[in-house]
């Protein structure tokens, strides 16, 4: 497939040289000249140098043909923003990937339809929350267009939940539990299944449940 | 009648001081403290400082409550960001933002956006001063 690329940081880099690996072909767009002739030396033609929020700029590195995948990757967030845009709503492309550097501009992002946004300080802090969980519940997976997240809950000697059967529990509308993780297997999570304290349940729920489920099945 | 002016540098306070002396209620919000020098000892108006990408920073500028905004911070796309951020989660109707690249200008021109491109401006007024300009046509060849 073709690809975008636009910003030639850490992430631009190593992701162009990941992509150009499996075989796909790649343009990266830097727009500082240090950056640029460093990334010339290692990806030759592929590399290019210029704004990629100018217009011009993305139409010289085939914009409108238009490219399977663009990913907004530079340091800007308001950048990221723009090209994403201009790429979606001025060039169909219709999987563009946006980087939101401050995690307080996922907000931005959201509220202007880019989707598809990868936020690293935001998946650092869920990992923290993963291994030092504050609140009980965990999040493991965020499908934002789709309106449904995967969370993971364990179940402690008092709560409500221990006890009793899957059946019996009084979960929010929207939420699901797929599996209970117990001694190290995953059993399928049916009406019937007993829990007990130390099972890690899966879930799904809409966003903005997270309260609710946590009340029904870790605190009262 | 309400107006926050993002971006207090050149324009963004020769704007809010036009706007107040013509009666409205004009606060800037500027990220840098300094600007506040820009509005002069008279400013009655208000000044948050801080950036125009930060919600808390734009609800204590009021935009809650304003009728209009003006987007002059020194780059393109955080002023285009800015604008759509505060038309589509305000709804404010009257959001007037600077945008220098006349194609990126154009382009969210397009989807509705209030743009101002001083670049086009300044294209259009200078090329009509050199065709404003009494030069006398060459003489035709041959004529003498």
């Amino acid at each position: 497939m073709y690809v975008i690329v636009a910003g030639g940081g850490k992430v631009g880099k190593s992701v162009t040289r990941s992509l150009v690996d499996m075989g796909h072909e790649v343009t990266l767009v830097e727009q500082r000249r240090d950056r640029y002739t460093q990334l010339e030396e290692e990806f030759g033609h592929v590399a290019m140098i210029g704004d990629a929020t100018e217009i011009g700029v993305l139409e010289r590195a085939g914009i409108a043909r238009p490219p399977d995948l663009v990913l907004a990757v530079t340091g800007d967030d308001e950048d990221n923003l723009v090209i994403s845009q201009i790429a979606r709503e001025g060039y169909g492309v219709e999987k563009v990937v946006a980087r939101v550097n401050d995690p307080r501009n996922q907000q931005h992002f959201d509220l202007l339809g880019i989707t598809q946004t990868i936020c690293a300080t935001s998946g650092i802090l869920g990992l923290v929350e993963h291994e030092v969980p504050e609140h009980g519940l965990i999040r493991l997976l965020e499908l934002r267009r789709e309106g449904l997240e995967v969370v993971e809950v364990q179940v402690e000697p008092d709560s409500p939940s221990a006890g009793k059967t899957v059946g019996e529990l009084d979960l929010p509308d929207g939420s699901r539990l797929i599996s209970v993780m117990r001694d190290g297997r995953a059993l399928v999570a049916v009406g019937s299944t007993v829990l007990t304290p130390g099972d890690q349940l899966l879930a799904i729920l809409q966003p903005g449940k997270e309260d609710e489920l946590r009340k029904a099945l870790i605190r009262a | 009648m309400k107006a926050v002016v993002i971006g207090c540098g050149r324009v963004g306070s020769a704007i809010a001081l036009q706007l107040a002396a013509e009666g409205w209620d004009v606060t800037c919000l500027d990220e840098k403290e300094e600007a506040l020098n820009r509005l002069g000892a008279g400013w009655r108006g208000g000044f948050v400082v801080g950036h125009g990408m930060d919600i808390e920073v734009l609800r204590e500028a009021g935009i809650e409550d304003a009728d209009a905004a003006v987007v002059a911070t020194d780059g393109d796309n955080t002023n285009i960001v800015i604008g759509q951020v505060v038309q589509k989660r305000y709804g404010i109707e009257c959001v007037v933002v600077r945008v220098l690249d006349p194609l990126r200008a154009d382009f969210y021109a397009k989807r509705g956006m209030r743009t101002v491109c001083p670049t086009q401006t300044a294209v259009s007024v200078m090329t009509d001063a050199v065709r404003a300009c009494d030069i006398r046509p060459l003489e035709p060849t041959g004529a003498a």
